[in-house]
């Protein structure tokens, strides 16, 4: 379970053009669910999956992470629960790789590089044995039907391809929560469709999902568990569905 | 890396280049005269009358005066340029040469057998291989065709009573400038060169302290380090793109400057091993044409330069660390600014 506790985050501080997107937050994420998060553009939907995802600290405010293994955690006395906005740098990086997958709104693969690299890059850090590595990520390319693609580089793909090589790649390190900021923006309804029928699989799999979104497809859809909607930085209403 | 090769290209070069004349040199002019004499018309190389050696003999000091014959020959045949030479030491019956490897090779003969030379005339002169020199024997360039001084008189249709040039012994080594500068107000249409003098132009030549080379070592220092220094200034739009990535997907600083060392070193030793293979072929089978210019003053003496190889690792290795390292901390400097960036900056590319 994720658990944010006025989580505030305001950029640019103490200058002209300080801003907060972020506007005492305080919402708990609860495990197995899938969550989405609804909201016009700068709502600060961004700002938060990036302070869910240990990417920047909240300017004040606390998040708490429960029943999550991390490698470090184990020598831990408080294992499994702590509180990772007064984590060290080094850790926030473990935690984001351990735990959390990201699916960007861009997809934020390397050019150059061929889909089968990409989907191996986040586990490269990790100092994993190669082949296990590659028999893993062929595994993950298999599964999304995308394997025959696995020597080409991702220039070549289509929209579709290249989300499916986005999810792949966020599953690489086997994450227990996904993370995915407007998954369905570059894609048409099929597509989205599509999509959500991988997430539903994920979730009966045993994934904690929060997704970023204003596309009725995502919000709408009746897997969503917990649909959060925010305006202005501030969460203005929180509707379960069916 | 294009450029990077080519900077690698001439600094290996280079030192190939000035390694092997280097070697080179004290060979050939350990066995070289000590003043040759040559007769200059119109300022260029003409022959010169037998008759100097008697005028050059009666200075005093001077001990020996030995008249050289040597020129190129065109094998119209095969395409090739020999050096043909009347040996000073051998004495050869006339009809009979001695060959370099290589003319061997192009002519594909051997010894014993015969060979036929166009003569400067319309006649054809008929030989016999009396020998294929050993390449081992530095000095003898493979191209080397050594006959007999009335055949080359022959071939070349020498006008009687003249050589190329002179080789002039003396007494005292320490009078060779007085000599020199007696002969040449004695004989003014001739120019006595002077081994030492060749020594010390080879050394201006080719000394990493003056001269031309120092020059040409210079501005490729100059251009691989605005190279290096535009490198570092900054990182394309999409290696930053790259590292941000690498960051939001959970790499750390370190593992995106490990990355980003392992890249530079695998751009800068690609370019090292192709730059110094370059400068290997160019040097040594091409004769460096690059550095034409700066073998000019050998050709006075000497009929063809070829380079045998020959390498300094030591300063093979100067150069892999002055160029290699600086590379690599260019690539790693900017990466590592960019990598301390927040993770964040990925969410909204
Ligand atoms: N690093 C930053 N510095 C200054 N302002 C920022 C920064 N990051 C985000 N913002 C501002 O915070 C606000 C919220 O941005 P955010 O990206 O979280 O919104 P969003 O709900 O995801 O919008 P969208 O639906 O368009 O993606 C925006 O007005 C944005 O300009
Ligand atoms: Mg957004």
């Amino acid at each position: 379970m994720i658990r944010l506790a006025n989580v505030v985050k305001t950029f640019n501080s103490g200058k002209p053009n300080q801003f907060t997107a972020v506007d005492d937050v305080s919402i708990e994420i609860r495990p197995l669910n899938l969550t989405v998060l609804k909201g016009p553009s700068g709502s600060g939907k961004t700002t938060l999956l990036s302070l869910i995802g240990c990417m920047v600290r909240p300017s004040s405010g606390r998040i708490f992470l429960h029943g999550i293994e991390t490698r470090f955690a184990r020598h831990n006395e408080s294992a499994g629960s702590f509180e990772i906005t007064s984590l060290p740098e080094r850790f926030l990086n473990e935690i984001r790789r351990s735990t959390f997958g990201f699916i960007f709104q861009q997809f934020n693969l390397i050019k150059g590089i061929s889909v089968l690299e990409n989907i191996m890059l986040p586990a490269y850090p990790t100092g994993e044995n190669h082949t296990a590595l590659h028999q893993r990520g062929m595994g993950l390319l298999e599964r999304f039907d995308i394997k025959r693609h696995a020597p080409s580089k991702v220039e070549w793909l289509s929209g579709g391809e290249l989300q499916r090589v986005a999810i792949a790649r966020a599953l690489i390190n086997n994450p227990s929560i996904l993370v995915a900021d407007e998954p369905t923006a570059h894609l048409d309804s099929r597509l989205s469709h599509e999509f959500m029928k991988i997430v539903s699989e994920l979730k009966s799999k045993g994934k904690t999902i929060l997704i970023a979104s204003h596309d009725p497809i995502v919000y709408d859809s009746e897997i969503a568990d917990t649909v959060v909607e925010m305006r202005d930085g501030r969460i203005t209403g929180r509707g379960h569905e069916e | 890396m294009a450029l990077y090769t080519l900077v690698i290209f001439v600094l290996a070069s280079l030192i190939f280049f000035v390694h092997a004349i280097k070697r080179e040199s004290t060979t050939i002019l350990r066995e070289a005269p000590e003043m040759v004499v040559q007769r200059q018309l119109a300022g260029r190389h003409e022959l010169i009358p037998i008759d100097y050696i008697e005028k050059i003999r009666s200075i005093r000091g001077v001990d020996k005066v030995e008249a050289r014959l040597w020129g190129y020959y065109y094998d119209p045949v095969f395409g090739a340029n020999f050096t043909v030479m009347v040996p000073e030491t051998k004495q050869l019956a006339p009809g009979r040469i001695i060959l370099g490897r290589g003319v061997a090779r192009t002519q594909r003969i051997s010894t014993g057998d015969m060979v036929t030379f166009r003569g400067a005339t319309k006649a054809s002169l008929l030989m016999t291989v009396q020998e294929v020199l050993d390449y081992q024997s530095e000095l003898v360039t493979s191209d080397l065709v050594l006959v007999s001084r009335s055949d080359f008189q022959e071939l070349f249709n020498l006008p009687q009573g003249h050589a190329t040039d002179l080789a002039v012994t003396v007494a005292n080594p320490d009078e060779l400038a007085t000599i020199a500068a007696k002969i040449a107000d004695r004989l003014p249409d001739t120019r006595p060169i002077l081994r030492s003098e060749i020594l010390r132009t080879y050394e201006s030549l080719f000394d990493w302290r003056g001269g031309m080379m120092t020059v040409i070592l210079f501005s490729a220092i100059l251009s691989f380090v605005i190279f290096a220094w535009d490198k570092a200034s900054g990182l394309s739009a999409d290696e930053r793109r790259e590292i941000g990535i690498l960051k939001s997907i959970g790499w750390e600083t370190s593992d995106v400057l490990l990355l980003k060392f392992w890249e530079g070193m695998a751009v800068s030793l690609t370019a090292f091993l192709l730059g110094t293979n370059l400068a290997y072929g160019h040097v040594f089978f091409f004769s460096a044409p690059l550095f034409e210019p700066a073998l000019k003053g050998w050709s006075v003496l000497y009929p063809e330069f070829r380079l045998e190889p020959a390498i300094d690792f030591l300063q093979l290795a100067i150069l892999f660390f002055l160029s290699v390292f600086p590379y690599t901390a260019a690539t790693i400097l900017p990466s590592w600014m960019a990598a301390t960036v927040d993770p964040d900056a990925a969410m909204r590319t």
